[in-house]
C-alpha cells in the first residue's frame, strides 16, 4: 500500500524560512545550570551516592539515576560545583527536584568517557547498554526513554525503523538543522538502533518543505540499500507517531496500541545523533539543538544548549525579547507548553524556545459552533472532537470516553482550524484527565 | 524579566477563519445568482433583496440588543438565502414578516446562531408558503426580462417549469442553465449557483458530499421515475436538477452547517435523504416543489444521522456487537 498522505492535519503557517538557513552555533556554557531530575517519561532519577551539596562533578558525570527500567540517567552538563538540590520550575509547569551546579569554567570531562569502539564489535545488548547511560531520550520531545524502545519484548519482532525528520511543528527548524549538518551521525546512530533491534530496513521520512536535508540525506544513504528516505507531502502533525508511520510504512498503530505492535520501532533524527555520539564518542546527553524563534526574539537562532541551561539567558543570548512579546512557549506553537516567565531550564526534550508578540497571540471571545465540522475534517485520528468538548463541557466523560476521546495525542488540530475559536483540544484534554482519574478508582 | 506573559493551553496559533470570515465568504458566494436575479428580474428582485436582508438584520440586532447590525454576519445570509427563495417580486410586508420569522422562529428562540435546529430561511420560506399559499405557489411566477432593469416584471406571470410537461418543455437545457425561467428570485440560474458552489468548495466551507448526494438522487429518481418526457429518461433526469430549488437547496441551504451532519458519512446520507424526499413530493406529492421541506424534514434527523455514521477511530476495531 502506497500511503503519501494521511487523512486530517492542517497547514498552518510554518515561519520556517526564519531560522532555516541559520547553521547551529554551540552556545557559551552557562555559569550555572539547573538539571531537573525528571527529564523524560517513566520513573524520575534520584541523585547518586555523593551527589550532594557541595560536591564536584564532571562534565558527563552521571549524576543521578533510577531503577525503573522506564527511565534514563541524568548526567552533569557542565564541571563544577553543586550548589543547590531542591525543586525549580519545570517546563511542564510544576516545580521538580532539580540539581543546581555552578560551573568552575573549566569543562573538564569525566575522565571515564571514552569511545565505544566498532559497531561491528557491539552486541545488541551492549548498544541498548550505552543508549541508557548515555541517557538518551526521544529528543522529537516526547522524551520517552530511547532504550526501552530499543528493547522491545522477544514476542514482537521489529523489521522496521522509522527515522522521523519531519519536524511539523511550525517555526521549529532545530532538526532540519541536524539533518544537514550531521547527515552522517544520523545514519550512523541509525545503523546501531538497527542493530540492536535486528530490524531489516529503515525509513527516514522528511517533509517536502526541507527538500535540502531530503538531497543531503538520500546522498549519504545511496550505498544503504536498507535504509531509505520517504518525501512527504508537508502536513501537520506529520511527525505525530501513527501518522508518519502510516505514511512511511502504510502499517496503521492500532488504537491504543504502539508502533511495535505492527512492527515499527519510530526515533527522531536528534536521537540518532545522540546514539551515534554516544557509541563513538561515548558522550552522555548533556546538550541538546535548540531552535530559538518567533515575532518576540530579536534575533532568532539555532543554538547548541547545554541541558539545564536557563531559558533566560538563552534568550538573553539571542537578543532578548520584544516589548510586545506576549507569549513564551517551550516547544513548537501547537503542542508547545507556554510559560508564565522565562525563569526555567532547558531539558532534554526543548526542541524550541518560541516567543510571539501580541500580533500572533490569539486573544479573541470564543463563538457557539456553528458545526461547520471543520475539527472533524482536521483531526488526524478520526475523532469527533466537537462531539467529545461539547461532552466535557457537560461532565459527561463516559460518553467522551465512548467517542475515544482517550486516542486523542492532543496535536491542537481541532483548536487550530475552528472559526467559533472554541478550545476544543484543552476541553478534549479535560476529558482525558477526568477519564484517566476515574479508571485509577 | 517581569513582562505579563499568557499562559493557556495549546495550540498557540489558531486559524484566521471566524464565523464572520465564513459567513462573508457565503455572501460572496451568493453574489453571482444576486446579480443575476436582478439582470433577469430588475428593480424589484433588487428590492425584495434589500428588504429581506435590511429586516434580517435589524430583527436580529434589536432581538441581541446589539449595536453592530452586521455583527457575524449570519443575519445577512439569511435574509439574502431568505429573498432567493421567494418569487421575484413578493409584496413588501410578506418579505418583512418572513425575513422577521426566519430570524425569531428559525434561529433566535433556539439559542441563536449554531443552536437552531432548521434552516432559518427554509423556515421563513415555510411560514410564508403556508400562511399566502396563493402569493406563493400557483401561477404567479413573472416572466424573466434580461437586461430590463426599470420594468415592473410582475405584470406578466406564469407557472414554473415544474407546474407540468407542458410547461417544463417550453424551455431549453440553455434556459435552465443560464436562469432565463420563471422561478424563485435567486434559484432560476443553475450557472451562478454553481459558480458560489465552486467558491465555497475552494474555501473549503462544503464538503462534496450534501450537493452531490442531493443532486446524484435528484437526477438519478428523474431518471428512474421522471417518465422520461424530456428527450428520454437522461434528459428528464437533468430537468429534475436544474428546475426548481435543487440547485439553491443542495448547493447552499442543505450544506448550512448550524443544521445539517457534521460527519463525513452523516453528509452523504443528508445529501441523498433530501434528494429522495424531494423527489417523492414532485412526483407522487401534492405540491410541484419539495426541495424546501425535504431540506427541512432531514434537518430534523441531523442529530440522529450524527450519532449513527460516528467513524472508527484511526486504528481502531468495529466491536462485534
Amino acid at each position: 500500500m502506497n500511503i503519501t498522505v494521511f487523512k486530517g492535519g492542517v497547514h498552518p503557517d510554518y515561519h520556517k524560512e526564519v531560522t532555516a538557513t541559520m547553521a547551529v552555533t554551540p552556545m557559551k556554557a552557562p555559569l550555572t545550570v539547573v538539571i531537573p531530575l525528571q527529564q523524560h517519561i517513566g520513573a524520575p532519577c534520584e541523585p547518586l551516592e555523593g551527589i550532594e551539596v557541595g560536591a564536584q562533578v564532571k562534565m558527563g558525570q552521571k549524576i543521578a539515576d533510577s531503577s525503573g527500567f522506564v527511565s534514563a540517567p541524568i548526567h552533569a552538563s557542565v564541571s563544577g560545583t553543586i550548589k543547590e538540590i531542591g525543586p525549580y520550575n519545570h517546563p511542564l509547569g510544576r516545580p521538580v527536584q532539580s540539581i543546581t551546579i555552578e560551573s568552575d569554567g573549566e569543562e573538564k570531562w569525566d575522565e571515564q568517557i571514552k569511545p565505544a569502539g566498532n559497531l561491528d564489535d557491539l552486541s545488541a545488548e551492549d548498544i541498548r547498554k550505552l543508549v541508557r547511560e548515555a541517557g538518551i531520550v526521544g529528543l522529537g520531545g516526547a522524551t520517552f526513554p530511547a532504550h526501552v524502545k530499543l528493547s522491545p519484548p522477544p514476542e514482537k519482532k521489529i523489521d522496521i525503523v522509522v527515522i522521523n525528520g519531519a519536524e511539523c511543528e511550525p517555526y521549529l527548524s532545530a532538526d532540519h538543522r541536524v539533518m544537514l549538518e550531521k547527515p552522517e551521525e544520523i545514519v550512523f546512530g541509525l545503523k546501531a538502533m538497527i542493530k540492536a533491534l535486528g530490524a531489516e530496513k529503515a525509513v527516514i521520512g522528511i517533509e517536502d518543505n526541507k527538500s535540502d536535508a531530503i538531497r543531503v540525506l538520500e546522498q549519504v544513504t545511496a550505498e544503504d540499500e536498507n535504509i531509505s528516505v520517504a518525501k512527504l507531502h508537508t502536513k501537520y502533525p506529520q511527525g505525530a507517531e501513527k501518522m508518519l508511520i502510516q505514511v512511511t510504512t502504510g502499517r496503521k498503530v492500532p488504537s491504543g496500541g504502539l508502533p511495535l505492535d505492527v512492527g515499527i520501532v519510530n526515533h527522531n533524527v536528534g536521537t540518532a545523533v545522540a546514539v551515534s555520539k554516544a557509541i563513538k564518542e561515548g558522550k552522555p546527553l548533556i546538550e541538546r539543538v535548540v531552535t530559538v524563534t518567533g515575532s518576540g526574539i530579536n534575533r532568532p537562532a539555532n543554538l547548541l544548549v547545554r541541558i539545564g541551561t536557563l531559558v533566560s539567558e538563552v534568550i538573553d543570548h539571542c537578543g532578548g525579547l520584544k516589548d510586545n512579546t506576549l507569549k513564551l512557549i517551550v516547544g513548537g506553537p501547537m503542542m508547545g507548553l507556554a510559560q508564565p516567565n522565562a525563569n526555567l531550564p532547558i531539558i532534554k526534550g526543548t526542541s524550541g524556545i518560541l516567543a510571539l508578540t501580541d500580533e500572533d497571540v490569539y486573544l479573541a471571545e470564543r463563538a457557539p459552533c456553528i458545526r461547520c465540522a471543520k475539527c472533524v475534517e482536521a483531526c488526524p485520528v478520526t475523532l469527533m472532537p466537537t462531539m467529545i468538548a461539547q461532552a466535557a463541557e457537560h461532565t459527561l466523560y463516559s460518553r467522551a470516553e465512548k467517542l475515544h476521546a482517550l486516542d486523542c495525542f492532543e496535536c491542537g488540530c481541532c483548536s487550530y482550524s475552528c472559526p467559533s475559536k472554541i478550545p476544543l483540544t484543552q476541553l478534549i484534554r479535560i476529558a482525558k484527565a477526568e477519564i484517566m482519574k476515574a479508571k485509577k478508582k | 524579566m517581569d513582562k505579563k506573559l499568557v499562559v493557556s493551553s495549546s495550540p498557540h496559533i489558531r486559524t484566521i477563519d471566524s464565523v464572520q470570515s465564513v459567513m462573508t465568504d457565503v455572501l460572496i458566494a451568493l453574489f453571482p445568482a444576486a446579480l443575476m436575479a436582478v439582470l433577469l428580474f430588475g428593480y424589484k428582485a433588487l428590492l425584495t433583496m434589500l428588504i429581506s436582508v435590511v429586516t434580517a438584520m435589524v430583527v436580529e440586532a434589536l432581538w441581541l440588543r446589539k449595536r453592530d447590525l452586521f455583527s457575524d454576519g449570519s443575519a445577512a445570509v439569511t435574509g439574502l438565502l431568505f429573498a432567493m427563495v421567494l418569487p421575484p417580486a413578493p409584496p413588501w410586508w410578506l418579505v418583512v414578516i418572513g425575513a422577521a420569522s426566519s430570524i425569531i422562529i428559525g434561529k433566535q428562540v433556539y439559542g441563536g446562531i449554531g443552536y437552531n435546529i432548521f434552516n432559518p430561511a427554509l423556515v421563513g420560506r415555510a411560514i410564508v408558503v403556508m400562511s399566502w399559499g396563493t402569493r406563493m405557489v400557483g401561477p404567479i411566477w413573472p416572466q424573466p426580462q434580461p437586461f430590463a432593469f426599470t420594468t415592473d416584471i410582475s405584470a406578466v406571470t406564469m407557472a414554473t417549469a415544474l407546474a407540468g410537461q407542458q410547461e417544463a418543455l417550453s424551455y431549453s437545457y440553455a434556459n435552465y442553465f443560464i436562469g432565463t425561467i420563471p422561478g424563485c428570485l435567486g434559484e432560476t440560474s443553475a450557472l451562478a449557483l454553481l459558480l458560489g458552489g465552486a467558491w465555497l468548495y475552494y474555501k473549503g466551507h462544503i464538503d462534496w458530499r450534501i450537493p452531490g448526494g442531493f443532486i446524484g438522487t435528484v437526477f438519478l429518481f428523474g431518471l428512474l421515475f421522471g417518465g422520461g418526457f424530456y428527450g428520454g429518461s437522461f434528459g428528464t433526469g437533468l430537468f429534475h436538477v436544474l428546475a426548481g430549488g435543487v440547485m439553491i437547496g443542495a448547493i447552499y441551504m442543505a450544506t448550512d452547517m448550524v443544521t445539517t451532519p457534521v460527519t463525513t458519512t452523516g453528509k452523504l446520507i443528508f445529501g441523498i435523504g433530501c434528494g429522495l424526499i424531494t423527489m417523492l413530493i414532485r412526483l407522487w406529492g401534492s405540491m410541484p416543489e419539495g426541495v424546501t421541506f425535504a431540506i427541512l424534514i432531514m434537518n430534523g434527523l441531523t442529530p440522529i444521522i450524527d450519532n449513527f455514521t460516528i467513524p472508527q477511530q484511526f486504528g481502531g476495531v468495529k466491536k462485534s456487537a
